[in-house]
């Protein structure tokens, strides 16, 4: 009696992306009521600057007493349910996208589609740009979500684009075009590549001769491209993010048809932490893309008492522009804890410079070269050793044994004791490969009672 | 445009249909008290304005449900973080507490039936893509939400099969009437999964008798189907009889967890109406079946509310004494300004169908059309809209099955741009119609194509200038 999508599974809830945060949920880590239980390594979440918007908030109650100069603006918000968008906000919202790519762009607020996040904004260009059965290439590995944002209500299908840890993940020419024939011979009809850049689960922003690639193949196909910003505030290190816009601008592509099919994704849940008040957005050159997705955005509008709030936020260009270098240097520092402690403990990751998490190569550690062996560790790591992070299957990338991890999510003592952990997982590994017995279970409670006396490691 | 989809090409969403058309109009030129008193005067918005005043008077005693505070403390981080499609449990609480209050406390729901959704539009089309594949149909009895032709159409793919109703017996559904849409559908190959009805409904502004219900519910369960029963505009229902929700006859016919249809009713709420706070985003999705929950939940996910927007609502909700305040305070002021509408048309000549609810009334122009036909329906929309500055919804846009009704809004105005629509209204049914009032009721028009322009401009200029209309105070 229900439909299809209802009884289905295929959105992708049930990957393992979703089951190691129901483990977390059953046996939450707590540094004091439950220092025992799982910590949380799954979330991309940025929780690293809220006292900065906390102490702006507290500066200037007008933002969230919904007041204008002292004067209550609460019916003018109450009755503004417009999908253009509160005007005010969306002008904000384009010069603060711009600033962040070094105003070398420029966008218009009227080419801006406000939606309620990015979960939101992705589906809808979806439901703009591809029929259902019609089909999106994206590199892999990707956000195990789009699974489900991107195919299950509109029945468009996702066929990957191969990159692997040979060239550091990089996408080339050869593995688009392989991308491409993969679709022909299934039959499905390519309408463009999405790629998430700074790249989710791999931090690392896009090349120059990638966006060019990128670029060269749409032309080619004539097809789109989505680029998915989410996390462009989080660069944290060279090389510095390149937007599509940017990559497009730098090669006088305006005039070009390409420039109509090229579509950027953003949100302020990354890099101003602000998830729960659902904010997202499309911006694009086609008026006709623009118009359906205003049009479209009805589904999923953002509250206008949020709108408002962050309209009065992002005009303090001094708080924004302090905000955004005070945020990266904190990435910044959080991510180098993180790889250091993964050093001590004899792994690596791969060398990233955005984003909430590390791509980590825990392959050394496999039973053998199989994602039954990497599903296997995965559920010793969250099971055993306490740490809910993110397998590279979920993610669908094509090499067993790669693993997300986040680091912004957590405070530094709860990071210190997650690397303590990641050693001892490593220690019960080496000694499991050399003894052939399993110690795990006596290693858990030593390292749980050394855990609580150990120093914590200097700062580099 | 192949290089787009065909749902972003296509445009069988109805946004081009009048109702759309008279906003734009009014956009153009919107009336303004001071600065444009010839301009169009909006009366084709659904909107509650009436009790603003209760909800700022709260606010301002009760700072900290704006300020991200609780019990003094910040929970800021806590609601910048919240995205649980779940929903925040205390805000779902409040809801459906809120909800049950509307129903006289009748029913208890509970929170965790309900999923949230950005709005009541988000909602429907949720229901829809949990309840029915593309090609497969929903029946609506007519007049209905224009909106719906875009909000359970556009994405979904699933199809409107009109159940007639018409003005013979009030609009009112019967057996005849749902059995020929079922039928209906059957003939154009259309697999019927469920039956969408507005109560109170809109555009009609009238409650559903038990009686109908007690027919939908037989109906529903006799072809083994789903209702979902959109009671955004429970809490407007001002007048007698009372507002009975599907849940309450459910309960009424002892329909439990175990019978199959508890499980096939399902409700759609919204605070956009009752609290009038449109832009705040705040639908829900009412079910006793754990799966289209599961699902929906899931689906929420393209458009939860804002952690912001729950949090106050939240606080605001849980405050049982404004809760009831505002309740009985919001029915006595939609009442009145109903009456003063009713009132005002009279006035004109122009009777309304018998509303005890929603923010408009069921004008029955059908004496003002030049023949009974929908484009004489169209003629007179644009004499009101283009002539006598007056944007009111056609019934062709509610596809209505008879010409000559209009649904007229009262509560997005003031009560003094009210007075002066009614004005306006007089004059040109007086001027064009020689029609006088009599007890209310309409007389056999005399038409004046000539008068038409210069009318306009004379008589619209001497109303902005008259003193307040005797309707004024009523």
């Amino acid at each position: 009696m229900l439909s299809r999508k209802a009884s289905c599974d295929s959105h992708g809830q049930d990957s393992s992306y979703f089951l190691g945060w129901q483990e977390y949920e059953k046996n939450p880590y707590d540094q004091v009521k439950n220092p025992n239980g799982i910590i949380q390594m799954g979330l991309a979440e940025n929780q690293l600057s809220f006292d900065r918007i906390e102490s702006w908030l507290a500066s200037n109650p007008d933002a969230l007493e919904l007041k204008r100069n002292r004067e209550s603006v609460f019916r003018e918000l109450a009755l503004f349910q417009d999908y253009n968008g509160f005007p005010a906000f969306k002008n904000e919202m384009v010069e603060f996208m711009a600033n962040m790519r070094g105003n070398k762009v420029k966008f218009d607020p009227s080419k801006l589609v406000l939606t309620a996040g990015s979960t939101s904004a992705n589906e809808t260009l979806m439901f703009c740009l591809a029929d259902p059965g019609e089909a999106f290439l994206l590199p892999i590995p990707y956000y195990p979500g789009f699974d489900r944002d991107l195919k299950w209500r509109t029945g468009v299908e996702i066929v990957p684009i191969k990159c692997t840890s040979e060239n550091g993940y990089k996408i080339t020419e050869s593995a688009l075009q392989e991308a491409y024939q993969q679709a022909q011979k299934f039959n499905l009809k390519v309408k463009g590549v999405l790629v998430t850049n700074p790249s989710n689960p791999l931090g690392t922003t896009m090349t120059r001769l990638e966006l060019n690639h990128l670029i060269d193949f749409a032309m080619e196909k004539e097809i789109h491209i989505i680029s998915d910003e989410i996390y462009s505030g989080t660069v944290f290190n060279s090389p510095s993010f390149i937007s599509i816009a940017e990559a497009l601008t730098e090669r006088n592509l305006e005039d070009d048809e390409v420039w109509n099919r090229c579509h950027i994704v953003y949100s302020l849940s990354k890099d101003l932490g602000l998830p729960g008040f659902r904010v997202g957005m499309i911006y694009s050159n086609n008026q006709t893309v623009v118009s359906a997705a205003t049009k479209m955005s009805s589904f999923g509008l953002v509250s206008s008492q949020t709108q408002y709030t962050l309209s009065q936020m992002l005009k303090d260009k001094k708080f924004t522009a302090n905000y955004m270098k005070e945020n990266q240097r904190r990435l910044k520092r959080r991510k180098e804890m993180l790889v250091c402690g993964l050093k001590g403990a004899g792994i690596r990751c791969l060398e990233s410079n955005a984003g909430l998490f590390c791509w980590v190569d825990m392959r050394h550690l496999l039973r053998s070269n199989t994602f039954e062996a990497e599903k296997e560790l995965w559920k010793k790591v969250v099971c055993e050793f306490g740490l809910n992070i993110s397998p590279g299957s979920s993610c669908h990338c094509s090499e067993p044994g790669w693993f997300r991890m986040c680091f912004a999510n957590m405070s530094e003592e709860t990071l210190m004791v997650a690397m303590q952990r990641v050693k001892a997982l490593v220690d019960s590994t080496i000694v499991h490969q050399q003894t052939g017995l399993s110690k795990s279970r006596w290693l858990k409670s030593k390292w749980v009672f050394q855990l609580a006396s150990y120093e914590r490691e200097p700062d580099r | 445009m192949h290089m787009l989809s065909r749902n972003a090409t296509f445009n069988p969403h109805g946004q081009d249909s009048s109702y759309f058309l008279g906003w734009q109009e009014y956009e153009k030129n919107p009336y303004h008290e001071v600065h444009n008193t010839n301009g169009i005067i909006q009366m084709g918005l659904a909107e509650n304005q009436l009790c603003f005043d209760l909800l700022e008077s709260w606010l301002a005693k009760n700072p900290e449900a704006a300020a991200f505070k609780k019990n003094g403390e910040s929970i800021f981080a806590e609601l910048a973080l919240f995205q649980d499609y779940h929903g925040l449990p205390a805000f779902k609480k409040a809801m459906v507490d809120f909800m049950a209050e509307i129903r006289g406390n009748k029913v208890t729901l509970d929170p965790n039936h309900l999923v949230l959704t950005a709005g009541a539009t988000s909602a429907n089309e949720t229901f829809i893509f949990c309840l029915a594949d593309p090609g497969e149909a929903v029946l609506i009895p007519t007049p209905y939400y224009p909106g719906f032709d875009r909000d359970l159409k556009w994405r979904t793919g699933v199809e409107i099969v009109p159940i007639h109703c018409t003005s013979s017996n009030g609009f009112q559904i019967t057996e005849t009437t749902l059995e020929e849409a079922y039928q209906e559908a059957e003939k154009r190959n259309l697999r019927v999964k469920g039956v969408l009805v507005t109560n109170p409904s809109n555009p009609l502004g009238t409650t559903m008798t038990r009686n109908e219900l007690y027919l939908l519910l037989s109906f529903v369960e006799d072809k083994g189907i789903h209702l979902i029963s959109d009671e955004i505009y429970s809490g407007t229902a001002f007048s007698s009889p009372s507002f009975i929700s599907v849940m309450e006859v459910l309960k009424d016919r002892n329909c439990d967890k175990n019978s199959e249809v508890w499980q096939r009713v399902h409700v759609v709420y919204s605070l956009s109406k009752d609290l009038g706070l449109p832009g705040f985003r705040v639908g829900a999705i009412y079910s006793n079946d754990d799966m289209v929950v599961a699902a929906a939940t899931k689906m929420s996910s393209f458009g939860l509310v804002s952690s912001q927007t729950q949090h106050l609502l939240s606080a605001m909700l849980s405050d049982k004494k404004l809760t009831k305040n505002y309740i009985a305070e919001n029915h006595k002021r939609l009442k009145q300004r109903q009456k003063n509408l009713v009132s005002g048309l009279q006035k004109a000549g122009i009777s309304c169908l018998n509303g005890n609810a929603g923010l408009f009334c069921w004008v029955d122009m059908r004496h003002l059309l030049r023949s009974n036909t929908f484009e004489a329906e169209m003629e007179l929309w644009k004499k009101i809209v283009y002539e006598v500055h007056l944007n009111i919804s056609p019934g062709s846009s509610c596809h209505c099955t008879e010409p000559g009704w209009f649904r007229v809004c009262f509560a997005n105005l003031p009560e003094r741009t009210l007075d002066l629509a009614m004005q306006r209204l007089k004059a040109f049914v007086g001027e064009y119609y020689n029609v006088p009032e009599v007890n209310g009721r309409s007389q056999s028009s005399h038409l004046s194509h000539s008068r038409g322009q210069s009318l306009t401009r004379k008589w619209v200029s001497r109303l902005s200038f008259d003193d307040r209309c005797s309707i004024h105070g009523r």
